[in-house]
């Protein structure tokens, strides 16, 4: 098990700028999750872990040894790839073999043929087949040892990859995007089994994805990365809650963030379509954005703070998405509301409001502005009425 | 005119020009078969009769192989495109992987040689090997038949894009399982590179079972004729051609590509479809 370190990590491609700087450590044991929209350079952050690609500059160390320059085999790293990467023309048992081979069968052993008659051949196999076998059966795959990548189903195959891995026992595990081929049911299937897993292992998990259900259901940690950078770190409930980052607020959770335009007045206190939150804070006065996740929008039939029409209704049985156009606003704004209530009907003027706790205020660059609720820190929909 | 009965007529049309399309392209094999089974004596006739009125085949095989080694023909037909083969696999796998899937500077100028390479016809350079061989002194020899050919940029080329197919994910599987990098070549790309391998292979065998033009060139020796050579030989004898014995070498040697055609058709066609298409 192993401490994962990555100090001033960077890497150009052809001028193109990928890794801008990456510092991250990653704890023994812990379970990491890189997410960010695509290109953002996640994948190939985990390939600089992995050995599989040079950084142009900056370190990569493995329990404080600096693995630059060492082979991916050597850094005794195990990879889960998007697409399996199963070799099509062995079996089950032979694709979980292959690492245990590769390291314990000498190059003379390994020969076709000529490796049959290797005196300790014979052994080392029998070693090999006991440990192949525990793996498949830990991982229920038993019944299929015979078979062929292209006989089983995905599910399947991607526990081969899993099995693959984790048979040599390596110090960590590096997953790049292992769910996303696999249909939604049984995603969110291999969610809790990977989790299962990774409790089971105790080892470092180092994993890699565009969707940040996986992320917010399995990870320890979560490192947001956008356009090269590692913007945020912190636990799923920290990054959903309190973002840094306009970015990284609207790319955690799904729908996405609601971003209204605010002013910060000369006094400090924050106005949004021409409200005031009562909120005041030390920032410079200038342009900001107020964002409010869905769940917290809070519609009333009463006047209250800011008023919209209905342009589009959602209900998803468990819960009903209401989009809101308001005026000066282009994107419509979106309002997550229990569906077992009244729903507004489409056309219709509608009134919203939020508390000022479900308010994040970011600055026109999109950095995270602290704020304070002002001596009356009510509600604004209260303060409209009144 | 109903429209059924206007396809009748044009699919009767059109297998009768098909017919006769195929009995043009038959025709010489046909009159091959017909001339080996026909006595001296019957070939010479001037009307033109396809079934021989005495049945002289067996005679006629008997004599090809009793007067020319056709057994060591084959033999030597066998040697030379199985060791051909064996070393362009050798060779322009290890090539096209580097050139398809290994990033290293100069890779796109090299594969534009390679492409080059396609354009020289073998022609071009039969006068050039032909001196280097005689200053190495490996004219008129096994060698001489086999090593221009080792090199095929056609081969290259054509497991080049195969390999362009192959995920990058499965070689990175395999780098971070411990194959090293021509291990790789032949554990990893091998297996998956077999439809496209068998299509080269069935070029390959062929157009060097068929060739007449080099091995007539590079050697002298009886005892080293290549198939097509070996029938060649039977119209040089002193006494006129013996057309009879001559047709029936002729079937002999065209009798294996003929079998490995009829029983691997499908893989064949398939081979033809997959380099159209890539």
């Amino acid at each position: 098990m192993a401490k994962i370190e990555l100090q001033a990590i960077r890497k150009t491609f052809d001028s193109t700028e990928i890794l801008k700087g990456i510092d991250l450590a990653i704890e023994d044991g812990e379970f990491v999750a890189l997410i960010g929209p695509s290109g953002c350079g996640k994948s190939t952050l985990l390939r600089i872990i992995a050995g599989l690609e040079p950084q142009s500059s900056g370190e990569v160390r493995i329990d404080g040894a600096q693995v630059d320059g060492i082979r991916p085999s050597a850094r005794n790293l195990a990879m889960v790839f998007q697409s399996y990467a199963l070799y099509p023309h062995l079996s089950v048992f032979d694709n979980i073999a292959v690492p245990l081979r590769m390291r314990r069968h000498s190059t003379l052993a390994r020969m076709p043929l000529v490796g049959r008659l290797h005196p300790a051949r014979a052994a080392t196999e029998r070693g090999i087949r006991e440990e192949v076998e525990r793996v498949a059966a830990q991982l229920e795959l038993s019944g299929f040892l015979k078979r062929k990548p292209g006989q089983l189903s995905g599910g399947q195959r991607q526990r081969v990859a899993v099995g693959r891995a984790i048979v040599r026992q390596p110090v960590g595990f590096l997953f790049d995007e292992p769910l996303s081929n696999l249909d939604a049911k049984l995603r969110v299937h291999m969610r809790a089994e990977l989790a299962q897993l990774h409790r089971q292992l105790r080892a470092t998990f180092v994993y890699v994805t565009h969707d940040q259900a996986e992320a917010m259901t399995m990870s320890s940690r979560i490192a947001v990365m956008i356009e090269g950078h590692i913007v945020q770190v912190g636990t799923p409930a920290e990054v959903y809650d309190n973002p840094q980052d306009i970015r990284v607020a609207e790319f955690v959770g799904s729908p996405k963030i609601n971003a209204l335009p605010g002013v910060i007045r000369e006094d400090g206190g924050v106005e949004v379509l021409g409200w005031p939150l009562g909120l005041s804070t030390p920032a410079a006065a200038g342009r900001c954005s107020v964002c409010v996740r869905p769940e917290r929008m809070e519609l009333s039939s009463g006047p209250s703070a800011i008023s919209g029409t209905v342009l589009h209704l959602e209900n998803l049985g468990a819960e009903a998405f209401v989009h809101i156009k308001v005026e000066r606003i282009e994107m419509p704004l979106l309002a997550r509301i229990s569906p077992d209530r009244q729903l507004p009907a489409i056309g219709s003027a509608i009134q919203f409001g939020f508390s000022t706790t479900a308010v994040r205020i970011f600055d026109a660059a999109g950095k995270r502005i602290e704020v304070t609720a002002a001596a009356r820190s009510e509600r604004i929909r209260e303060k409209a009425v009144g | 005119m109903t429209p059924r009965r206007h396809g009748i007529t044009w699919s009767a049309a059109r297998h009768l020009l098909l017919l006769a399309g195929a009995a043009f392209i038959l025709l010489p094999f046909i009159w091959m078969v017909s001339t080996a089974s026909k006595p001296q004596t019957e070939i010479f006739t001037t009307d033109i009769h396809f079934i021989p009125q005495n049945l002289a085949l067996w005679e006629n095989f008997a004599t090809a192989f009793g007067k020319a080694s056709l057994w060591r023909f084959l033999l030597n037909g066998v040697v030379v495109t199985v060791s051909i083969f064996a070393l362009q696999v050798l060779i322009a796998l290890p090539a096209a992987y580097a050139l398809a899937k290994l990033r290293f500077a100069g890779r796109e100028v090299l594969f534009a040689l390679v492409l080059f390479c396609i354009l020289i016809p073998p022609q071009a350079t039969a006068i050039p090997v032909f001196l280097l061989f005689h200053q190495i002194g490996i004219l008129d020899s096994y060698a001489a038949l086999v090593v221009p050919f080792t090199i095929s940029a056609f081969g290259i080329f054509l497991m080049r894009q195969f390999f362009k197919t192959v995920p990058d994910d499965l070689i990175e599987a395999a780098r971070m399982d411990g194959i090293t990098e021509f291990g790789i070549v032949w554990r990893v790309m091998l297996p998956t590179a077999i439809p496209a391998l068998t299509a080269f292979g069935i070029f390959s065998v062929v157009a060097h079972w068929n060739d007449y033009f080099w091995p007539l060139i590079v050697l002298n020796s009886e005892h080293l004729r290549t198939p097509p050579l070996g029938v060649a030989s039977f119209r040089n004898e002193e006494a006129g051609t013996n057309y009879g014995p001559l047709m029936a070498a002729a079937i002999v040697i065209i009798a294996p590509l003929v079998i490995a055609f009829l029983l691997a058709q499908r893989r064949f066609i398939e081979g033809i479809t997959l380099t159209g298409i890539k």
